[in-house]
């Protein structure tokens, strides 16, 4: 598996974000977005979600699923977290997980995927009283609760103290070492080792 | 399908727990139709002529009432991104979406039919006909409001421009529910003509407003 990337552009209200971006990204590798604030790494990643228009090159997962579009088989965590306050932590993500997989997409058990970051106490509980710290993590037990190959992570790290830091960076190796791919912009070191680098808004 | 089955549960609960929804387009609605006799006086037998259309308008407006939220709140925590990267189509959302609209503020309105048609002075035969044209012609509204929903979604202020898009369309819904529930009240025209043109009107929203709401909805995106 491999997504491709080649001479990507992107325009956001009339003005050019970024243009003649392109990289690639193996299976079983991730790949750090860098660059200073405003420079697209959000935009790159929305693009690649299909939420974003893709306003000149390509965009392609080679050997991924053909039934399905590459949006459909990447997970987005944004600065958003999708979740409603008045259901509750398990509510919000059985939600996600039954909308988000498709009818043949393996499965883990919500539980699960609570229990990966440390929400199984937390199950019952309405989302509006979670911390900032609980929602991100939340939000996050969605990508391990349905499989896709491709992970999107917006800031992943940000809000979350260094337990659930150590338990994200060890899902992200488990996912890799399945031949997943990484997508993630971020400021702070994410704790994966090897990872490519891809800097935007600077002369190349 | 169990992720539309999914997402019209979540969209019932949340629609229960905020208390949103039902609650208030019912006593919008009793608001509106108790209103109509104080601005009129008394006059039992022009109530009683006049009482179908005062019910529907009634009706008309208080579907609106939560429609501005359809789209926006999932849109505003980003549950819309996530609705879009499913596999699931995007139109088949919308129409859930839309069902599970109806089902908390369009039935509750037609369920209230009986006790606030008493208060306009309404034969039984007259209310039944109103109950059953606002039951067949409500999804209707709803349906086509989904379309103004998914135009407005980026607007912070989306409710009132909802509204100045919406009303408009609903006019065919409006002049035939009124005329079916009339014919039934004081003919002469008999009321399967215009009933089944509301059918009509209704399936037609049924088609039209998921695609013409995905479609605003994924051109709205940026």
């Amino acid at each position: 598996m491999r997504l491709l990337a080649s001479d990507l552009g992107c325009v956001r209200s009339g003005r050019e974000v970024f243009a003649g971006l392109g990289f690639s990204i193996a299976g079983g590798e991730a790949m750090v977005v860098l660059g200073r604030n405003g420079a697209g790494k959000s935009s790159l990643l929305r693009m690649i979600a299909g939420l974003v228009r893709v306003a000149a090159g390509r965009l392609a997962l080679e050997g991924g699923d053909p039934e399905f579009t590459l949006p459909e088989q990447a997970h987005y965590v944004g600065h958003q977290d999708a979740i409603k306050p008045a259901l509750t932590v398990q509510e919000n993500l059985e939600f996600w997980a039954s909308y988000l997989a498709g009818p043949a997409t393996a499965k883990a058990a919500p539980e699960a995927a609570l229990e990966a970051f440390a929400l199984a106490d937390l199950a019952a509980l309405p989302a509006a009283y979670l911390s900032a710290g609980q929602r991100r993590r939340l939000s996050l037990a969605r990508i391990v609760a349905v499989k896709r190959p491709v992970w999107l992570l917006d800031e992943p790290t940000s809000a979350l103290d260094a337990l659930a830091q150590e338990r994200l960076a060890a899902l992200m190796r488990a996912h890799l070492d399945g031949g997943g791919i990484i997508l993630a912009a971020t400021h702070t070191p994410i704790g994966l080792a090897g990872t490519k680098e891809l800097r935007l808004g600077e002369p190349a | 399908m169990s992720g539309l089955a999914a997402l019209l549960e979540r969209d019932i609960r949340l629609a229960v727990r905020l208390g949103g929804g039902a609650p208030m387009g019912v006593l919008f609605f009793l608001i509106v139709v108790t209103l109509v006799p104080f601005a009129l006086g008394p006059d039992l037998a022009l109530l009683r002529r006049i009482g179908p259309a005062i019910l529907w308008l009634g009706a008309l407006l208080a579907s609106l009432l939560a429609l501005d939220r359809l789209f926006a709140a999932d849109h505003e925590d980003g549950s819309l991104d996530l609705i879009l990267m499913s596999s699931v189509s995007l139109e088949l959302a919308v129409a859930t979406k839309a069902l599970a609209h109806w089902i908390t503020t369009g039935l509750p309105l037609v369920i209230a039919v009986p006790v606030l048609a008493l208060f306009l002075g309404l034969e039984p035969w007259t209310m039944g006909a109103v109950a059953l044209t606002l039951l067949v012609g409500t999804p209707a509204l709803t349906f086509i409001g989904t379309v103004g929903a998914a135009l407005a979604v980026t607007l912070r202020r989306g409710g009132l421009i909802l509204a100045i898009l919406v009303l408009p369309l609903t006019i065919p819904v409006l002049i035939f529910g009124v005329a079916a529930a009339n014919s039934a009240a004081v003919g002469p025209v008999p009321f399967g003509a215009p009933f089944t043109i509301l059918c009509g009107l209704t399936l037609i929203s049924f088609v039209i407003g998921p695609f013409a709401a995905a479609a605003a909805l994924r051109h709205g995106l940026e």
